[in-house]
């Protein structure tokens, strides 16, 4: 046992190697090619200021979770609490001073970067969690005594969001957490309670909610209710998506994306470009890359020896799913348009960031999955 | 440590569970959003296929070129010609005040213009063009290309606007074109499909009549646009159709001499074929400029139009209403023969006057006319005379042989403002106004007073069919080669059967005599109106065989004359310009072999020999030098006679 704790603690850099999961790898990889080829579609075919930086961030961030690969998952599980206690201090420093942007405040400068923190929070609450149920048995995840401390780790951070106002990312933050607790083995009958209990809170919420909101849902009920306002992103966008066909219009061909007809086509729209110009067969074999990362995830959670590692890795997965579907629902007309990117594929750094740090602590629970925690 | 390690089993056991649980619905929800793609991508493609090709595809349409008005030989009396315009794209300016002023200095371009683009510019899209100014002049236009360099934001274009004959000798035909107002779109469901902004729409004259041949088919630009509605590339051009073009019967050499004729006189001309119905020549006067109007007029000029007492913008040969005065006795004498009520040999004594029921009736001729018989009562248009036939004939039968020829009904059919006139008779008079006529009422009548209102047009059709020899004709302003061939082929049929007594003659022209004797009677006594001596037209007879002509003058008061005012024996010339008489005269020429009718009315002109016949002269002459270089655009009638 001992023997071979102490021969799993010092691995050679060529052994981690050899431990990485290079489909996963190679997915990951392609998804970033994807997305930067769909990145200069929607500058019409130039190789300009989005497609640049999304071309080095995607770079330098691929760097940093090989980086992150190499770290020992016991340091992980060490400074996990810091790691989230130290977003949550940025999200309460973005509520105090942050960048102030069309309407919301949601960012906050590091001096070198301009950081959303909200979106860091996505993977440092899956991570703490992880961390927190480690040691807690699961006949007693149920019990008062250790239901507080996870629900106020992702309710705090929720309600700054939501203040922020980014509704869509507070929401994915909730869902996240919830679904971290429900896997650790709580009673499914106390989320019912919980569920009806917000069932019968939505008419109060629904007072809180600012009247771009009210409207963005009141919209996505009925999108013909204001086509040329709050209903435009959703008929613009199915048309996009419904005009692709089989085999998409062809690259760089997408006249809703090139004739400006699709909002935010870069960020949030992005899948919109990508189905119209690649059509079904596109669109198909994107989400096959999404579903093949998630399942890879999900395999290395259940190769680990550790709990720490399966639950990161099952909270990670669930917590990518949500996103790609949220989007994908989103710009399809399924749900209402909250703002929620698509990873890696849209436009925008600290998202970028956070999904490769959770990309990078999934695979360091890859190569380090025979390690056991103390 | 093995109970942690049992906690550890049964723990990896549970999470294990819960995220197959989770597995299974991350599938389903995949499996929901590739079965949302199918529906949107394959099912309904089509349908958003085509709703993406709404978005990016917009239509502008192209103003079509107008059809001209040509007259008979072809010339152009409402032609399109190039203009110089001024554009502006809004976005592409820097600084709009500083362009402003610099255009200024350029072209004609005041506050009003720059208030007006201002108030217009705020309502459009930054990327529309606006047209700053429509009708630059040749100087203004090369100035502008000459400081183009320094004016972002401006480009010139040379484009089609409606140009008419600048003389105005037509203007009343052909009307004018404007910009289309609000109640044109209300009027017309052509122009509100065609819809094109800038499109030009006929106001009056045969430009309102034809309006919706004449503006033809517009043209297409298919443009790609985006989001914004700016034109990224043009996909499609489809060209527009050019408008109908249409030929009128006139002569503008005619018209123009005849303009010329009446000078700021106000009143009309006409002249028509007598066999064809051809209206050769029509002016009003006096005239006004139509190519004001194109571009917009100006509220100076539009007031000086509109404040003017001979009122330009009427068209009096055909809206203008006179009592026909004594160009109506040929008619009258026509139908009494006609009517057998009195021979041509009928004797009355003219003394100036003559009484009836205690009210004296006056014959212009103050000192009378003596002893006359028709045709000396028909050349020195004694009123007495005629006061008593119309007695004998009574106003019933008159109304009916005046309308026979042409009084009374609208002759054209091309013109929306033309009036139809009066020809009073009993049943008349008890609808309309309620009493029963009076028999001093025939009287006045006789002499082409009292309720009579006619149109220039309608007393040269009543000449026209007089000097044909009594045969109905249909006048006609638009050119119809075929019709013109129809007709001349049933006039060869009337001749043949005249001369030979072989055929039946033509059953397409419609005679309105019963005796052709009486029609020879009056026109015998036109001549001696004009050609002897004591005739009222006397002093205006041309002397050249070819051109000698017959005509009756016409002195029609426009008040009643009281008996002080008789005392006083005013003259025109002593009268205030609005109570003078008007002067008319109608004509045919050549006596010999008829060919032409005219008339002509003078408003204010004073009598009828002094004031229209100079006039019809002189215009006559003209006709007939013109009709040698006419025959030969026509199949000649005689030709087999």
């Amino acid at each position: 046992m001992s023997e071979n704790y102490f021969q799993k603690k010092n691995l050679s850099t060529f052994d981690k190697i050899l431990n990485f999961d290079l489909l996963l790898l190679f997915l990951i990889f392609s998804l970033g090619i994807i997305s930067l080829f769909a990145m200069y579609s929607s500058e019409r075919g130039e190789f300009s200021y989005h497609t640049q930086s999304h071309l080095y961030r995607f770079g330098s961030f691929f760097f940093l979770f090989i980086i992150i690969s190499f770290f020992r998952i016991e340091h992980i599980f060490k400074s996990a609490y810091i790691f989230y206690i130290s977003i949550l201090l940025l999200l309460f420093a973005v509520d105090s001073f942050g960048i102030v942007a069309s309407g919301s405040k949601r960012w906050i400068n590091l001096f070198f970067i301009n950081l959303q923190p909200s979106e860091l929070m996505k993977i440092s609450l899956i991570v703490f969690l992880a961390r927190y149920y480690y040691k807690i048995p699961s006949q007693n995840v149920s019990s008062i005594k250790y239901t507080i401390i996870p629900f106020l780790s992702f309710l705090i951070p929720a309600y700054l969001v939501a203040k922020q106002p980014d509704l869509g990312t507070a929401v994915l933050i909730a869902i996240s957490g919830l679904i971290v607790i429900w896997l650790t083995g709580f009673r499914i009958k106390y989320f019912l309670y919980t569920f009806i209990v917000l069932i019968c809170l939505v008419p109060v919420g629904i007072s809180f909610l600012k009247p771009y909101q009210k409207s963005r849902i009141l919209t996505f009920l009925n999108p013909e209710r204001d086509p040329l306002g709050a209903g435009y992103q959703i008929i613009q966008s199915k048309i996009a998506v419904g005009s692709g066909g089989i085999l998409g219009k062809g690259f760089l061909q997408g006249s809703q994306s090139y004739l400006d007809y699709l909002p935010e086509k870069h960020t949030d729209f992005i899948f919109t470009l990508f189905s119209e110009e690649f059509g079904f067969i596109g669109s198909v074999v994107l989400l096959l890359i999404y579903a093949l990362i998630i399942y890879r995830i999900m395999k290395i959670g259940n190769e680990s020896r550790n709990n720490f590692s399966r639950l990161y890795c099952f909270g990670f997965a669930a917590a990518f799913f949500v996103y790609v579907a949220v989007n994908m629902l989103m710009v399809l007309g399924l749900l209402p348009i909250v703002g929620a990117p698509l990873p890696i594929m849209s436009y925008g750094g600290s998202s970028m960031l956070s999904i490769m740090v959770g990309l990078g602590i999934a695979m360091s629970c890859k190569v380090h999955s025979k390690e056991e925690l103390t | 440590m093995r109970e942690f390690s049992e906690t550890f089993q049964n723990k990896s056991k549970l999470i294990s569970r819960r995220m197959f649980i989770l597995s299974v619905l991350k599938l389903s929800v995949f499996v929901s959003i590739i079965s949302r793609l199918f529906y949107l991508q394959i099912s309904e493609n089509i349908k958003y296929r085509s709703l993406s090709d709404s978005n990016r595809f917009r239509e502008w349409k192209l103003i079509p070129e107008r059809g001209v008005i040509e007259d008979f030989f072809g010339n152009k009396i409402a032609d399109n010609s190039q203009s110089f315009q001024l554009h502006m794209i809004p976005e592409d300016v820097q600084d709009i005040e500083t362009l402003f002023f610099r255009l200024s200095k350029i072209i004609d371009f005041d506050q009003r213009q720059r208030r007006r683009i201002i108030k217009r510019l705020k309502k459009r899209k930054r990327w529309e063009p606006i047209i700053i100014s429509d009708n630059l002049t040749w100087g203004e236009f090369s100035r502008l290309n000459l400081f183009l360099h320094e004016m972002q934001g401006i480009k010139p274009v040379v484009a089609l606007a409606r140009k008419y004959a600048t003389d105005g000798s037509s203007s009343h035909i052909t009307g004018y074109v404007s910009d289309t107002s609000i109640k044109d779109l209300e009027n017309s469901e052509l122009l509100r499909e065609i819809n094109v902004p800038g499109l030009k729409t006929g106001k009056s004259g045969l430009e309102k009549t034809f309006n919706e041949l004449m503006i033809g088919k517009p043209g297409i630009q298919r443009f790609e646009v985006n989001a914004y509605g700016k034109r990224i590339k043009e996909l499609e051009l489809v060209k527009g159709i050019k408008g109908k073009n249409y030929r009128t019967t006139l002569d503008q050499e005619l018209q123009k001499f005849t303009s010329e004729q009446l000078g700021e006189k106000s009143g009309a001309v006409v002249v028509m074929d007598i066999y064809t119905g051809d209206v050769v020549t029509l002016v009003s006067s006096p005239t006004f400029d139509p190519n004001k109007f194109v571009h917009g007029i100006s509220q100076k000029d539009w007031e000086d139009l509109i404040s003017n007492k001979k009122k330009p913008l009427i068209n009096k040969a055909l809206a203008g209403l006179y009592p026909p005065g004594s160009t109506i006795k040929p008619i009258v004498a026509f139908s009494a023969l006609e009517n057998d009520v009195v021979s041509t040999k009928k004797i009355v004594e003219c003394r100036g006057k003559t009484k009836l029921y205690g009210e004296t009736y006056h014959c212009w001729k103050e000192k009378g006319h003596g002893f006359m018989n028709m045709r000396s009562a028909i050349k020195q248009s004694c009123d007495v005379y005629f006061y008593e036939i119309s007695r004998r004939l009574g106003i019933d039968r008159l109304s009916v042989t005046a309308k026979d020829f042409g009084l009374g009904k609208s002759v054209l059919e091309s013109f929306n403002e033309e009036k139809s006139g009066l020809i009073p008779n009993t049943k008349w008079k008890i609808k309309n106004i309620g009493t029963g006529w009076v028999l001093g009422e025939t009287l006045i009548s006789g002499i082409g007073q009292g309720y009579l209102q006619s149109t220039p047009i309608q007393l040269c059709l009543m000449m026209a069919q007089l000097a044909n020899g009594g045969y109905e004709i249909k006048p006609r302003i638009i050119d119809d080669k075929y019709k013109l061939q129809e007709t001349i082929n049933a006039w060869r049929e009337e001749f043949a059967f005249k001369n030979d007594k072989l055929s039946i003659g033509s059953k397409k022209i419609k005679k309105l005599f019963q005796n052709q004797e009486n029609i020879k009677f009056v026109l015998d006594a036109l001549y001696g109106a004009t050609n002897e001596p004591m005739g009222t037209s006397y002093r205006s007879r041309l002397l050249k065989s070819e051109f000698v002509y017959a005509g009756k003058t016409g002195t029609s008061q426009i008040r009643k004359i009281t008996a002080e005012e008789r005392e006083l024996k005013l003259k025109n010339k002593d009268l205030p310009y609005e109570k003078r008489d008007h002067a008319l005269f109608v004509a045919f020429a050549p006596y010999k072999k008829p060919r032409y009718a005219i008339s002509v009315v003078i408003e204010h002109g004073g009598s009828g020999s002094s004031g229209a016949a100079p006039i019809a002269k002189r215009v006559i002459k003209k006709v007939l030098e013109r009709h040698k270089l006419r025959k030969k655009y026509q199949l000649d009638l005689f030709q087999e006679v």
